[in-house]
């Protein structure tokens, strides 16, 4: 049973073999759709299994813990899984309706493959040096996304892109070097066996900075961000909205692993640096997306702003504060990947995505007004959706604990958050269509399986508002378990040899 | 030994990084060869050097010498591998730029960064 475990990245693997030899471009299509969907059913069983069982954990060939690579799976893990799924799903139902012409669909089906079995792959890694593994395959596939359709503000977007992360990538390997010499493992359970009542905290330091670094740059943080603004609004939306849901939160789930588990030895520095950089990270995101006229650009820079959000909780360190990181990180990805979806839709409805260009949408097309005003009012964080629970939990947990500056920057970078979904929702959909070239183009309803994924991540946000409270159990029992790992290692390093 | 190397390893990170702030792409790709040979060599250096013995030995009695350290040799050889393919990547995009807009000076790269 605990061989399922390993699933989540076999799944891709095959989907991707079966996607180079069955080429047609219609049963690509339905061959995405059933994998992302068994996808889902898979990550769903494993969140099961946690439940039953607490932490599933599989030794990849039998090897014993500290010697081969181990697959473990507990709240966290299962909880990005689900989510993770969730988007895939969606986009599998919309990248064939948005993608362009000239990219192959097939092609980007195994690319979007390849991009989920990193993605799982980091999810469920017990192992230092494979999460790096798993960094780069992700890497690898988001790349070549990037440049697909080859313009020339693509290939200058992926060329600032690739220069940063490949930044990242070698202070991750350096990072995982000296903590292997000064520690001589890189199993995460094995790590916290030793790391977790070190005296010498001050040697550990200059090993967690490079760490810090490596996912500062993926997560894209205050001053390691500039890639992320540069790049993501060039490829296609399709493009752009796999990596706005997936990408960075990554770097999140990497962040919470490492400063929770091993990490911990010298709080006195860490957690005012993460508050601090978490509250610059807001601000910037923020004052940068209200400064922009153009959708996909204050999307992205508004997904920085979120990811201050996440890095905020981590920094305050008390099992709620955990908590409400997790739970804002699962309904961000959700709600983010939303409001780029309906972006695409504005786009194919106007051919811009300039909001000056752009208007009377309110009129012409009220489900689409709708689709935009979830996951706007959720990211804004508007009862009863996701969002308001999300910074609810954080704020309260930063109020408890005493940390007042940082939680009113949160409170003030949510009114930033709200001025730019409101500047979209007033250009796009209230104000009246400028008279210029695109406002003689002839208006088509979205059909059904346009607006479905958009529709489908709404209600999950909205599900997500309204059953709070059993989500945010779980989000406390991923917390709990973070804090308190010893069920983690005990389980890895003594049981689940795959019975 | 190791100190010899962990100065190699320095003086490749500093013309690794050098090179990447130069305004060209190609001595940025450079820069990044340098740099994840440095990493490399860093994560090999990370155990230790054992010099003259192999990282598994057959013979039963000969266990009184350390054995080098195989963790950190098959950990290089994944890295090496993937930098190559991150390397080769790196110079087809460039190429592909260079093709399309004739320009090899990072300083041109401005557009998507303006509004």
């Amino acid at each position: 049973m605990n061989a399922l475990v390993a699933f989540p990245i076999l799944l891709p693997f095959v989907l991707i073999i079966v996607l180079l030899i069955f080429r047609t471009v219609r049963i690509a299509g339905y061959i995405a759709l059933a994998g992302t969907f068994l996808l889902l059913m898979l990550s769903f069983v494993l969140f099961w299994m946690v439940r039953q069982q607490g932490v599933v954990v599989l030794q990849m060939g039998g090897w014993e813990a500290p010697f081969g690579i181990t697959l473990v799976v507990d709240y966290l893990s299962a909880l990005m899984l689900v989510v993770a799924a969730v988007i895939l799903l969606s986009l599998a139902v919309y990248a064939p309706r948005f993608l362009p012409g000239e990219i192959s669909i097939t092609r980007f089906f195994q690319l979007f493959f390849a991009l989920a079995m990193g993605l799982n792959g980091a999810f469920i890694t017990g192992d230092v040096f494979n999460l790096f593994v798993w960094f780069e395959v992700m890497l690898m596939s988001s790349f070549v996304l990037i440049t697909m359709g080859r313009t020339k503000d693509q290939l200058e977007g992926g060329i600032k892109y690739l220069a940063l992360n490949l930044v990242g990538s070698m202070f991750f390997l350096a990072g995982a070097g000296l903590l292997y010499a000064k520690t001589g493992t890189l199993n995460m359970a094995h790590l916290a066996i030793i790391l977790r009542d070190d005296c010498q905290a001050i040697t550990m330091n200059t090993t967690a900075i490079l760490f810090f670094m490596a996912f500062g740059i993926k997560a894209a943080l205050f001053p390691l961000y500039f890639w992320l603004p540069a790049s993501y609004h060039t490829p296609n939306i399709v493009i752009s909205s796999l990596f706005a849901g997936l990408l960075t939160k990554v770097g999140v789930y990497a962040f919470i692993r490492f400063f929770t588990l091993f990490f911990v030895q010298d709080p006195r520095f860490w957690h005012p640096l993460l508050l601090i950089i978490a509250g610059l990270t807001m601000v910037a995101g923020g004052m940068a997306a209200a400064a922009h006229y153009e959708t996909r650009r204050i999307l992205s820079y508004h997904i920085i702003s979120q990811i201050g959000y996440m890095i905020m909780g981590l920094g305050i360190f008390t099992p709620l504060a955990i908590a409400g990181s997790v739970f804002f990180t699962l309904h961000n990805m959700i709600a983010k990947t939303n409001t780029f979806l309906v972006s695409g839709m504005i786009n194919k409805a106007r051919g811009t995505f300039e909001l000056k260009e752009v208007g009377g949408l309110f009129r012409q097309s009220p489900l689409m007004a709708v689709l935009f005003i979830i996951p706007a009012f959720a990211l804004a964080g508007v009862p009863p959706l996701s969002g308001f629970f999300a910074k609810f939990i954080l704020i309260k947990a930063g109020i408890e604990n005493g940390n007042f500056v940082i939680t009113s920057v949160a409170v003030i970078t949510s009114m930033l958050t709200l001025y730019s979904m409101i500047k979209i929702w007033n250009e796009a959909f209230m104000k009246v269509q400028p008279a210029n070239e695109y406002a003689s183009r002839s208006f088509r309803k979205p059909s059904f399986g346009e607006y479905f994924p958009s529709l489908f991540l709404g209600g999950i946000s909205l599900l997500m508002g309204v059953f709070a409270v059993y989500l945010f159990d779980y989000t406390l029992e991923a917390a709990n378990q973070l804090l308190n790992p010893d069920l983690y290692i005990e389980t890895v390093w003594k049981g689940g040899t795959g019975k | 030994m190791e100190i010899v190397l962990a100065i190699v390893v320095g003086a490749l990170y500093t013309a690794g990084v050098y090179m990447m702030l130069r305004r060209s792409i190609v001595k940025f790709i450079i820069g990044v060869i340098l740099l994840s040979n440095a990493t490399n060599l860093l994560v090999f250096l990370s155990s230790g050097l054992v010099p003259g013995r192999p990282a598994f030995s057959g013979a039963a009695g000969s266990s009184s010498a350390p054995a080098a350290d195989p963790l950190p040799q098959a950990l290089v050889l994944t890295a090496i591998v993937i930098g190559l393919g991150i390397v080769v990547f790196a110079l087809a995009l460039k190429y592909k730029f260079f093709e399309m807009t004739g320009t090899d000076d990072l300083d041109q790269l401005q557009k998507t960064d303006k509004r």
